[in-house]
C-alpha cells in the first residue's frame, strides 16, 4: 500500500516503514540505543530526503525511547537522577553541536564530516566493545563468575562527589556532565540520539552496571531528541507526522518486543550483539566512501533555499 | 517567469500559417494529492482548426510539453580525494523544471528546428536555465547531463517521442503519466504545431497540483504553526509509546 508523505512529498510503501520502525524498535528495547543511526541512513534509501529524514528519525526515537523506558522503570532499571546529570550535559552539548553544525554547513562539506563522524565513531566504539565483551565473555566462563569491576582513579578523584544510589556509584558529577554533554554535540552533528556512544561511555568511562545504562540511557535520548524535533519542526519544517506516525506504530511494537528479548540474554552477549551491529553500520558506511559510486553526481535544493 | 513571459510575447508576435490553430482539453484541469496518491495520468487531447484546406507538405507534426513548477538546483559531483570519494564540485543551476515531460508524434530533432527549440525552449536542455554555474573546471554541461540523467531515471523527466496520436492531420491526443512524487504548484501544458520544422501555432494551459485533506492540513499546520506542530508531533510520540507500553502490559496480564 502507497503513501503519500505531506512533508516529504513522496509517495513510499506504508508496510515497508511499518515494518523499518519495527526492526528499529526491537533494537531500541534490546539495546538502549535510540536507533537513530540505523533508521537515518535506512530513510535515505527509501528516497526521503535527508532533512526530513535526520529530523523524522528523532520524532520515531522519542516514541520508541518512551516505550523502552517504560519497561524499564518498571523493572527500577533506571538510574533517574543519573539520568538529569546526563541530560543537563547533553542539552548544553547539543545546543553547541546545533550551532557548530550550522557553522560547517557554511563551509559546504557537512555531509562528508557526518559520514567520516559515523565510521570514526562506529568503528571505534563497535571494535572496543566487541574486544571486551570477548575477553568478559571468555572471562566468565572460565570462572563461572563475573570479574569484579575496575576501580578508576581519576574519576573517583575529582569533587563534587554524589551518590547514584541506583547505579551503586560514589562519583563526582563533573564526568556525567562530561559525557553528557559530547554525546549531545555528536548528537546533534550526527542527527542521532547518541545512545550507541553513551552506552559505552557509561559502561566504560563512568563504570556504571549494565543492567542500569540501557534504563538511564533511554531516559537521557527523549529528553534531547525532543528537544531536537522541536528545533527541526520550528526551524526547517522538515518533521513528517505522516512518516513519523508509520513509524512509530512499527516502533512501539518492536520495542516492547526488543526489551524481553533483552531481559533473555546475558549482559555480555548483549554487548557483542550491540557491537557487530555497530561495526555493520560502519563496514556499510566506509565502503560508501571508499568504493567508486556508481552515480557520482547528487541533486540538492541550493543552501538558502526554501527547503 | 520571465521566459515564460517572454514565450507568451512570441506567441502573440507568431505569424498564423496556413491558417492552421490548435484547440485543446485536457482530461482534469487540478491533480489533488491525497494520502493514497500513486500518481496520475492525464490526457491531453485536441484538434486542428482550419480557416482553408491543409497543406499536404510539410508534414504536420504536435509537440506537447508538460512543465513542473520551475526551482534553482544545486548538483554536486564526486570525486576521489585522499582514497575516499568525497563531493569535490558543485555547479548551481539557476532554473529547472521539478517535472518535465515531452510527447511528440516524430523524433524531436525531425520536427523542430534549433532556432525554434532556442527560442520556445522545449527539449529538455533548453528548459533547463544554467548560465552562471560556478564550475571551476571541466565542462559546466556535465552536470546538466547529470541532472537530467538522475531526474529520467527518478521518471521526473521523461521523453516520449511518437507517443501522440495524430488522426487525419486534425485530431492528436497523448497520455501524459504525472509519477507519486510530485511537487506542489502549478504544471503548464504547451501544445506545438509544427510543420517543416517550425511552429505554426501554440496552445498554453495549466494543470493545478496540490495537497488535499489531512495531506494539506499537516502541510498547512507545519508551515505555519511550526511550534504547535512541532509539540503536537511530540505528543503523538509520547502518546504512542506510553500507549503501547501499557497495552503490552494488560495483555501480559
Amino acid at each position: 500500500m502507497q503513501i503519500y508523505l505531506p512533508i516529504a512529498e513522496v509517495s513510499v510503501n506504508a508496510f515497508l516503514l511499518l515494518g523499518l520502525g519495527g526492526i528499529v524498535g526491537i533494537l531500541s528495547g534490546m539495546f538502549g540505543v535510540g536507533g537513530g543511526f540505523l533508521i537515518t541512513p535506512l530513510l535515505f534509501f527509501m528516497g526521503i530526503p535527508p532533512a526530513v529524514a535526520v529530523a523524522t528519525g528523532a520524532n520515531q526515537i522519542v516514541a520508541s525511547s518512551i516505550s523502552g523506558l517504560m519497561a524499564h522503570l518498571r523493572r527500577k532499571t533506571v538510574d533517574l537522577r543519573m539520568g538529569v546529570v546526563l541530560l543537563a550535559g547533553g542539552l548544553v552539548g547539543a545546543a553547541a553541536g546545533v550551532a557548530a553544525f550550522n557553522a560547517l554547513k557554511q563551509l559546504g562539506q557537512v555531509d562528508l564530516l557526518v559520514q567520516l563522524c559515523y565510521v570514526l565513531f562506529l568503528g571505534v566504539i563497535g571494535w572496543l566493545m566487541m574486544v571486551e565483551s570477548l575477553i568478559a565473555l571468555r572471562r566468565s566462563r572460565r570462572q563461572g563468575a563475573a570479574p569484579k569491576r575496575k576501580q578508576r582513579g581519576w574519576v573517583h578523584a575529582l569533587p563534587l562527589k554524589v551518590k547514584f544510589r541506583s547505579s551503586g556509584l560514589y562519583i563526582s558529577v563533573i564526568p556525567p556532565l562530561l559525557v553528557g554533554a559530547a554525546v549531545g554535540v555528536l548528537a546533534a552533528v550526527m542527527g542521532v540520539g547518541g545512545g550507541f556512544i553513551m552506552v559505552p561511555a557509561m559502561i566504560y568511562v563512568l563504570g556504571m552496571p549494565t543492567k542500569v545504562v540501557v534504563g538511564t540511557s533511554l531516559f537521557q535520548i527523549i529528553f534531547v531528541t525532543g528537544f531536537t524535533t522541536l528545533l527541526h519542526a520550528t526551524t526547517n519544517y522538515s518533521v513528517d507526522m505522516a512518516l513519523a506516525v508509520l513509524l512509530i506504530v512499527g516502533g512501539v511494537i518492536g520495542a516492547q518486543f526488543g526489551t524481553r528479548i533483552g531481559v533473555k540474554l546475558k549482559a555480555e552477549q548483549l554487548r557483542i550483539l550491540l557491537a557487530l551491529l555497530v561495526l555493520a553500520v560502519c563496514g556499510k558506511l566506509a565502503l560508501d566512501l571508499l568504493l567508486e559510486p556508481s552515480e557520482l553526481f547528487s541533486l540538492a535544493a541550493p543552501a538558502g533555499g526554501q527547503k | 517567469m520571465i521566459w515564460r513571459l517572454a514565450l507568451l510575447c512570441l506567441l502573440l508576435a507568431t505569424p498564423l500559417r496556413a491558417g492552421e490553430e490548435v484547440v485543446a482539453g485536457l482530461s482534469q484541469a487540478r491533480v489533488s494529492i491525497t494520502t493514497d496518491f500513486e500518481g496520475s495520468e492525464i490526457l491531453v487531447f485536441g484538434a486542428v482548426k482550419r480557416s482553408a484546406p491543409a497543406p499536404i507538405e510539410p508534414p504536420l507534426h504536435v509537440i506537447i510539453t508538460v512543465t513542473g513548477p520551475t526551482l534553482p538546483v544545486t548538483v554536486r559531483e564526486k570525486d576521489r580525494r585522499f582514497g575516499i570519494w568525497v563531493n569535490a564540485d558543485a555547479a548551481e543551476i539557476d532554473a529547472a523544471p521539478s517535472f518535465y515531460a515531452i510527447s511528440t508524434t516524430a523524433p524531436l530533432t525531425e520536427i523542430l528546428s534549433e532556432t525554434e527549440d532556442l527560442r520556445r525552449h522545449i527539449s529538455i536542455n533548453r528548459a533547463i536555465r544554467a548560465v552562471d554555474t560556478g564550475v571551476a573546471k571541466g565542462s559546466p554541461e556535465r552536470f546538466t547531463e547529470a541532472l537530467i540523467r538522475i531526474r529520467k531515471e527518478d521518471g521526473l523527466y521523461q521523453i516520449r517521442e511518437g507517443s501522440v496520436a495524430l488522426t487525419e492531420d486534425t485530431l492528436f491526443r497523448a497520455g501524459i503519466a504525472l509519477p507519486a512524487n510530485l511537487t506542489e504548484g502549478d504544471y503548464t501544458t504547451r501544445i506545438f504545431l509544427t510543420r517543416g520544422r517550425e511552429v505554426i501555432d501554440a496552445y498554453e494551459t495549466r494543470i493545478g497540483v496540490s495537497k488535499v485533506g489531512l495531506e494539506r492540513w499537516i502541510y498547512n499546520l507545519a508551515h505555519q504553526r511550526p511550534l504547535i506542530y512541532g509539540l503536537l508531533s511530540l505528543a503523538i510520540a509520547i502518546a504512542a509509546g506510553w500507549g503501547a507500553s501499557a497495552a503490552f502490559r494488560v495483555m501480559r496480564g
